[in-house]
């Protein structure tokens, strides 16, 4: 059965109050040369149970692999109750919940996501939640160039420590726009963004400052440093971060002497799985000043009529379906249900519990890193401090060893050399809270032998 | 039927403008466009010395049912801003041919002034 609720007489009657021949009379704004056409690429229509089959058959080829991949997605483990609150009717089937009415419960988890985040970064306000990391960073980039009025040049400076999926999805939203990246190189010893080469741009008319923490190498950058280059050249200073990083370093609305202006990132690590990719979510913090640039929903506590406390969206006013084409964003919708587990795990977790986390995650990576090392040929590529990941120079192409390495159930690192070419045979590994002993030693163990075949 | 004053100017877009004193006039919404929006809870100014040209989006006033743009009637270059919407929004709804008038602009070509609709044209193009 297909889930149309419309009979082809309600079609034509629809038609025919508002004076259009047929339905493709109503994208005739939409000029044929950016039309695709007929899309050959679509398989045929299964059914629900050969889906169900492709869907296992697919899942098996996974394996169960132990994984010390993260560049920007991360194996964390997460309490069985998330999923299983998370997964309620109430929450997993509802689409734009936002009736205040009828809706007070799904409100109220995106009312508390928000607190918890802008907790997390200690940032003035949150909004409830995005598309992912990648395009909150593309929507805080549109922000900061609305709303830095004292500059007039729409140039960005973005890090090439920055995720290199960051960069081309940043890229591909802002380009049409006259936004233009200037990319900042890095410096090749400590991996990070040397506050140094911002000279080059002193008294340079910029919009904003990019500034990741980790950057996509895992090494903290020099953020107090960056944040105040940023105000002292009337620049906005936009931090992209890892929210479990969060628990253990400082929140970017205390970067340098006035705190970041707008806080963005992917909200993956906090509960939701690594699921091939997606659905993840991102989220975006910003000063109290900037309330009225934050694009996406944002809900608002206030009291009915007989004073009792209720949940609504707020600040509508600057949304699509209010302000039309000048919307501060064209995608005003939110990842509630990943936000929802968002919720849920912090709450489970709590500040403590999440500091724990990230402490595990940083000795766990300092202790495979020492491992790894410890093999001739495989060195620290750069001398600063990292939080959960750091790049390791092979003796030989990274590709073929990774390869050997997925061939023992191990997934060992991501290969740099594609985003990376001046880095030569470099690997990014990462271990988070869930790796034991046992498995790092195993990995120091492969790696060893295929290194000395 | 809301107020119109017969001194000023307006334009179709719901902008009121003042004669010209000193060089400079200055620039509010209409009592019928304050009236339509609702309760302003936000206005967004230009910043004094920006040069504003006719027809152009210049300010935005938000509501809590909407944000709308505001253009400058004239040419010209803002000489002031009024700093008190910015804590009090609602002195437009108030007063808005008063304390909640919006810029101030060194209006660059006086018998531009002339092209705006008077009272009666404006009652006719709001229909207010």
């Amino acid at each position: 059965m297909p889930f149309i609720p419309h009979t082809e007489e309600d079609v034509r009657e629809m038609l025919a109050a508002i004076g259009a021949p047929d339905i493709e009379a109503l994208f005739d704004e939409i000029p044929q040369t950016l039309r695709c056409g007929k899309l050959e690429q679509l398989p045929e229509a299964m059914s629900e149970m050969e889906v169900a089959g492709l869907m296992s058959a697919r899942a098996n080829q996974d394996g169960q692999p132990v994984c010390f991949i993260g560049a920007g997605a991360y194996d964390h483990h997460i309490p069985a109750a998330v999923w299983q609150l998370a997964s309620r009717g109430e929450f997993y089937t509802a689409y734009t919940p936002y009736q205040a009415e009828a809706s007070q419960g799904t409100l109220q988890v995106l009312y508390e996501f928000q607190s918890m985040m802008a907790a997390l970064t200690n940032m003035d306000l949150s909004n409830a939640s995005l598309y992912d990391g990648a395009t909150a960073l593309a929507e805080a980039v549109l922000m900061a160039v609305r709303a830095n009025r004292k500059s007039k040049s729409r140039r960005i400076l973005v890090p090439r420590t920055l995720h290199p999926a960051y960069r081309r999805v940043v890229q591909t939203m802002v380009e049409s726009q006259d936004i233009e990246l200037v990319e900042l190189p890095f410096d090749p010893t400590g991996g990070h963004t040397d506050p140094a080469a911002l000279a080059a741009f002193e008294g340079q008319d910029i919009a904003a400052l990019v500034i990741p923490q980790p950057n996509y190498f895992g090494v903290l950058e020099e953020v107090d440093a960056l944040t105040n280059w940023a105000h002292a050249n009337k620049a906005l200073a936009i931090a992209v971060v890892n929210p479990v990083a969060m628990a253990v370093l400082t929140p970017p609305g205390e970067w340098g002497e006035q705190g970041v202006d707008i806080c963005c990132g992917e909200g993956q690590p906090l509960g939701a799985p690594l699921s091939s990719g997606g659905p993840y979510f991102g989220f975006m913090c910003c000063s109290q000043k900037l309330v009225r640039q934050m694009p996406g929903r944002i809900v608002g506590r206030t009291r009915d009529l007989d004073g009792k406390v209720g949940y609504t969206l707020t600040l509508q006013a600057r949304e699509q379906h209010i302000r039309r084409s000048k919307a501060t964003s064209n995608i005003c919708t939110n990842q509630g249900l990943m936000a929802t587990a968002a919720t849920i795990h912090m709450a489970l977790l709590g500040s403590e519990g999440l500091e724990r986390v990230a402490a595990a995650c940083h000795a766990n990576t300092r202790y495979l890193s020492q491992q790894l090392i410890s093999i001739e040929g495989v060195a620290p590529l750069f001398n600063r401090p990292v939080f959960h990941e750091q790049v390791l120079r092979l003796p030989i192409s990274a590709d073929g060893v990774l390869e050997q390495l997925s061939e023992l159930d191990i997934l060992g690192g991501l290969d740099l050399s594609r985003d990376y070419p001046e880095l030569g045979d470099a690997i990014l590994v990462c271990a988070t809270e869930k790796r034991t002993e046992l498995e790092m030693d195993n990995f120091q163990q492969k790696l060893q032998m295929i290194l000395s075949c | 039927m809301s107020d119109i004053p017969n001194e000023l100017k307006y334009c179709s877009t719901h902008e009121w403008v003042s004669s010209v004193d000193d060089g400079v006039v200055t620039v509010g919404i209409t009592d019928h466009a304050q009236d339509q929006l609702g309760d302003l809870v936000f206005v967004e100014l230009p910043e004094v010395g920006q040069s504003l040209r006719q027809e152009a989006e210049c300010a935005v006033v938000e509501s809590v049912k909407a944000a709308s743009d505001i253009y400058s009637p004239v040419n010209g270059e803002v000489s002031e801003i009024n700093e008190a919407l910015m804590d009090s929004p609602e002195l437009v709804n108030d007063d808005p041919y008063g304390d909640g008038w919006l810029f101030k602009i060194r209006i660059a070509d006086e018998a531009e002034l002339d092209g705006l609709l008077d009272a009666d044209g404006y009652r006719e193009a709001a229909d207010a």
